[in-house]
């Protein structure tokens, strides 16, 4: 069966090519540091089922020293020139589109007939990894089609994806470290602790303000912890089961429902949802850190007002 | 109260901006050691985590094809397309924008865009193509804000439009928790209150980006 260890294939394979290229790269002003940073990557992502908790742990550390005490740095990659993107452009027009929508077509088209595929009764893909193998196999498809339509040199997949990687740097592990964190807090018993702290501040015999103090912890603790999944659990278990849909008889479909989005606008809030406010920053180069985040400020917030009322108008 | 120590070390270490992967090991340690966890034990925790949760970072894969259709000019042909085309405002790219990835994150399609497919070699440059037509004065600080928009456009559009499909993870979760609690709800309820909430963050999201052209258009 197909699944998620294919996919750790491809990256481990394309992180070592990363590795291996940064090594052979005499001017790269970081090279050891940054040539190790991806290594130890590739090993994680080709070997960390063998390393052992404490081995991934120890890794983990290792590209935090490596990453924290700047030794991750931007080498010259070999790339086209603008004029030659120009000219390119101009040449292709908007054939170029369509390799772009080679690797959403593939995961689509996957997605919906891998279910179907099955070899000597199994699944030929793992029916929960379907999405994720398929982007996987759009991508190898357009790599393909694009060598055997523009012929660049051989190497360029890797040179292109580790100029693009290097434009990123340390970002690039962020999300992952990030879900890590999550599970660390959860062992902690961090969020028993925040979901009770929630339930003693609610305030006795009025609704809205009860109502409030649910969609407010949701958001809160979501920006917090970076992801409303995390929060979910910790404030229905608080505030949403006990005091909303017990004591106050709302609706449970409503209360968890909009529940959830109320966390979703504080995912819009916070550098913890790192892949989607802080990695695009990087990959849009942007000076300022927080720029997109400050650019969802005011839909977050109305969206937030919104959905408060929206379970305060109609869950009672 | 000691394990919140850990939320201390994120916020101040954000604020402060000491290098976020350092943050985050400090705090994982810090509330791992209030909790009573001896330090190895956080680090293996922490390292056994790190390696459940790869599949968060395999979707850097696509790198490679972005990098090469870079290479060809995929920048340099959407912002000539945009530059040739006098109706497509940057209000009006973005709006359409963030309708199309509301209606496919709706149908289960949330993998088919994102910063990296598509923001940054598409919807960035055709934005910036069409802010630099309405104000060919604009200073790099304008356009960074017009990048920045784009990337926001695209978490909207996908966090409001994903819950209104069935299967989502979201829904899952939520359809989980309420039955682990003896409160049984078919995911269609579910979805469906998700629709109200993706009309506002159309209208109030797309109202910004109108005011936006407008604002652009009158310089």
């Amino acid at each position: 069966m197909i699944g998620l260890p294919f996919l750790y294939t491809i990256a481990g394979v394309l992180f070592a090519g990363w590795a291996a290229l940064t090594l052979a790269d005499r001017t790269h002003p970081k090279r050891l540091g940054s040539a190790a940073f991806w290594g130890l990557l590739a090993l994680s992502f080709l070997a960390g089922d063998m390393l052992g908790d404490l081995g991934n742990g120890v890794l983990v550390l290792a590209l935090v020293a490596i990453a924290g005490t700047g030794n991750l740095a931007r080498g010259s990659v070999p790339t086209s020139s603008v004029a030659e993107r120009e000219a390119s452009a101009t040449r292709h027009r908007n054939r170029l589109f369509l390799p772009a929508l080679v690797v959403p077509a593939v995961a689509l088209i996957g997605t919906f007939l891998f279910k179907y595929v099955t070899l000597a009764g199994a699944p030929l893909v793992d029916p929960k990894q379907v999405t994720l193998v398929s982007l996987g196999f759009g991508m190898i498809i357009a790599v393909v089609l694009l060598i055997a339509w523009l012929r660049p040199p051989a190497a360029a997949p890797f040179h292109e994806g580790r100029r693009l990687a290097e434009a990123i740097g340390w970002p690039i592990i962020l999300p992952q470290m990030l879900a890590s964190l999550g599970a660390v807090f959860a062992a902690a018993g961090v969020g028993q602790i925040v979901g009770g702290l929630a339930g003693q501040v609610i305030p006795d015999g009025s609704v809205f303000l009860a109502v409030l103090v649910f969609t407010l912890g949701m958001a809160g603790f979501t920006m917090i912890m970076g992801n409303a999944f995390a929060a979910f659990p910790v404030m229905m278990a608080a505030v949403g089961l006990p005091v909303l849909i017990g004591t106050l008889h709302g609706n449970p479909v409503i209360v968890a429902a909009v529940g959830m989005l109320s966390g979703f606008c504080g995912t819009l809030l916070t550098p913890m949802a790192a892949n989607f406010n802080i990695v695009p920053a990087v990959l849009l180069e942007l000076d300022d850190r927080n720029a997109v985040i400050r650019a969802q400020v005011a839909t977050a917030i109305s969206l937030f007002v919104f959905n408060t009322l929206l379970i305060w108008g109609f869950a009672f | 109260m000691w394990p919140l120590i850990g939320i201390v070390v994120i916020v101040i270490g954000f604020a402060l901006r000491f290098n976020p992967l350092l943050v985050v090991v400090v705090a994982a340690l810090a509330s791992g050691i209030a909790a009573g966890m001896d330090p190895l034990s956080v680090v293996a925790t922490f390292g056994k985590a790190f390696n459940t949760n790869r599949y968060v970072s395999a979707p850097w894969i696509i790198l490679p094809v972005i990098g090469m259709l870079e290479r060809a000019g995929l920048r340099e042909r959407a912002r000539d397309l945009i530059a040739a085309t006098a109706a497509a405002t940057i209000g009006r790219i973005l709006i359409a924008y963030l309708l199309l990835r509301q209606a496919t994150s709706a149908l289960g399609l949330t993998a088919i865009a994102g910063h990296a497919q598509t923001v940054r070699p598409l919807l960035a440059p055709m934005a910036e193509a069409a802010a630099e037509r309405a104000d060919p004065a604009i200073t790099d600080a304008g356009r960074q804000k017009i990048r920045a928009m784009a990337a926001a456009t695209d978490n909207v559009g996908m966090f409001f439009g994903e819950d209104i499909f069935l299967a989502v993870a979201s829904i899952l979760l939520i359809k989980g928790f309420l039955e682990a609690n003896g409160i049984v709800v078919a995911p269609l309820q579910l979805s469906v209150w998700a629709i109200p909430t993706a009309v506002a963050a159309f209208v109030v999201h797309g109202a910004r980006l109108w005011r936006m052209d407008r604002r652009l258009a009158r310089r």
